[in-house]
């Protein structure tokens, strides 16, 4: 069974979102025209986004669906680069982020599609976009967490990380204790997400295929599938931008240099 | 006079031109200037933590010879300020000194204490003997009795000798206090808007 929605059903839906920013006028929260923003922008760009992936399944051409996956990757590096607390210098920062993204998420989906699920053609944009979308969104919060914690930590602990190559430590050792623990910051949220899942939560995945009419155990399936994607592929990312980041906050006679990492 | 252990030479860095000095081994160097001056600047320079220009040899190898680590090893800059990152003290030590705690005045025991337990002077007396766990050709001194009472200097400065002696090592001595300076350093150097002059 599967019951489509109509314009009515939504309008209903965002009347509670009225009701919530009336509320929030009147107690005076000042969260009013953020939240209506939000909502009308959640509202404009998923029903862009409805009809672009509307057409592109209809096309299934492999340069469309390239083109789309490019938008979201760059949309998703400068997402990153936005969460920082310390702002990275241009470019630099942006290739890092990006970059990491790139090789972690675009490698595991393609990896997924050409050799778990096996779409005809493989770039099947109904498979290829949204698995693409759950990695990067996934992926993106991870880096992000852990380039900020490295950052930020770094920056407060400069004087230990000199410290410690005074004492002839490496630059590798000297910023290991801090690279751990940004490491731990990125990969918290789908560490947890992943021990919660089923018990606390039910995934937004397994949700939509169950509302779509899918078996229950058909859509568990594709929910642990797409836990260990997720997982791995932020993992992977994290390292990434840690390790690259790590080394450019030192120049090549490995003193500490927040001023060729930051502007 | 002994061997030439660390040369510097038409070393600039920041505002600080054209330093240049020889330093024989055994020898200690005492280098004073007012607040801002670039002391600390000049020695964040030899531990080659500060971007310069100029060329600096320990025992004729250059600087950019050494891997950077195995540099500071060797070029051991003791900051005015000590850090630690873990929670007891033995954690920031390879193996324990028990004579060179015992000169300093310390038991065994400190290496269980707490960091954060330890007062200004305690912290830089244990710094200092932190930094001899690597036998350092070169110590690099920023202030390091600044928050030591007299006898705990003493100690101290007499260490500093015995260690240039025993070890044939050479020492960069940088003071406010120009009478520790005449009783510890050989020679005596000033900083004079940006440049190095004897004293």
């Amino acid at each position: 069974m599967f019951v489509s929605l109509t314009g009515f059903d939504l309008s209903l839906a965002a009347v509670l979102v009225l009701l919530l920013a009336l509320l929030s006028w009147r107690m005076q929260l000042g969260l009013a025209p953020r939240l209506l923003l939000a909502a009308l922008r959640t509202t404009v760009q998923l029903l862009l986004v409805g009809l672009v992936l509307k057409w592109v399944f209809e096309q299934a051409s492999f340069l469309w669906v390239m083109l789309i996956t490019t938008v979201m990757l760059t949309v998703a590096g400068w997402e990153i680069l936005s969460r920082q607390k310390r702002k990275l210098k241009g470019w630099w920062g942006f290739g890092i982020s990006t970059g990491s993204l790139f090789i972690s998420s675009f490698t595991v989906t393609l990896l997924a599609l050409t050799v778990i699920i096996q779409p005809d053609p493989w770039y099947h944009p109904q498979y290829a976009i949204p698995l693409l979308g759950m990695l990067l969104g996934n992926t993106m919060t991870g880096i992000a967490l852990g380039m900020d914690r490295l950052v930020q930590t770094a920056w407060q602990q400069r004087a230990v990380i000199e410290q410690r190559l005074m004492l002839g430590q490496t630059a590798h050792e000297a910023i290991g204790d801090i690279r751990r623990e940004s490491m731990r910051a990125g990969m918290i949220p789908i560490i947890n997400s992943m021990a919660a899942a089923g018990i606390v939560s039910l995934p937004g995945m397994l949700t939509g295929q169950i509302l779509a009419g899918a078996a229950p155990v058909e859509a568990v399936k594709y929910q642990i599938l797409i836990m260990f994607l997720v997982s791995s592929g932020t993992g992977f990312g994290v390292v990434s931008v840690l390790w690259l980041i790590s080394k450019r906050l030192f120049d090549q006679r490995e003193r500490l240099r927040f001023d060729l990492l930051l502007k | 006079m002994s061997s030439i252990s660390f040369s510097i030479s038409r070393l600039s860095v920041l505002h600080l031109h054209d330093v240049q000095i020889d330093i024989h081994q055994g020898e200690c160097i005492g280098l004073s200037g007012p607040s801002g001056s670039g002391k600390s600047l000049l020695l964040r320079a030899l531990a080659d933590l500060q971007e310069h220009t100029g060329e600096i040899c320990l025992q004729q190898k250059k600087q950019v010879d050494f891997k950077p680590c195995d540099w500071r090893k060797q070029v051991a800059l003791l900051p005015a300020d000590s850090q630690w990152w873990g929670d007891t003290v033995a954690e920031h030590f390879r193996s324990v000194d028990e004579s060179g705690l015992q000169q300093l005045g310390f038991e065994k025991d400190v290496m269980s204490w707490q960091v954060s337990r330890l007062s200004s002077g305690e912290k830089q007396r244990l710094a200092f003997l932190r930094l001899l766990e690597n036998q350092p050709q070169v110590l690099l001194l920023d202030e390091p009795t600044a928050n030591l009472d007299a006898a705990n200097s003493g100690v101290v400065e007499q260490m500093i000798r015995h260690y240039l002696e025993s070890h044939k090592a050479c020492a960069v001595y940088v003071s406010h206090d120009l009478e520790q300076l005449s009783r510890i350093a050989d020679r005596q150097f000033k900083i004079v808007s940006g440049q190095l002059e004897s004293a």
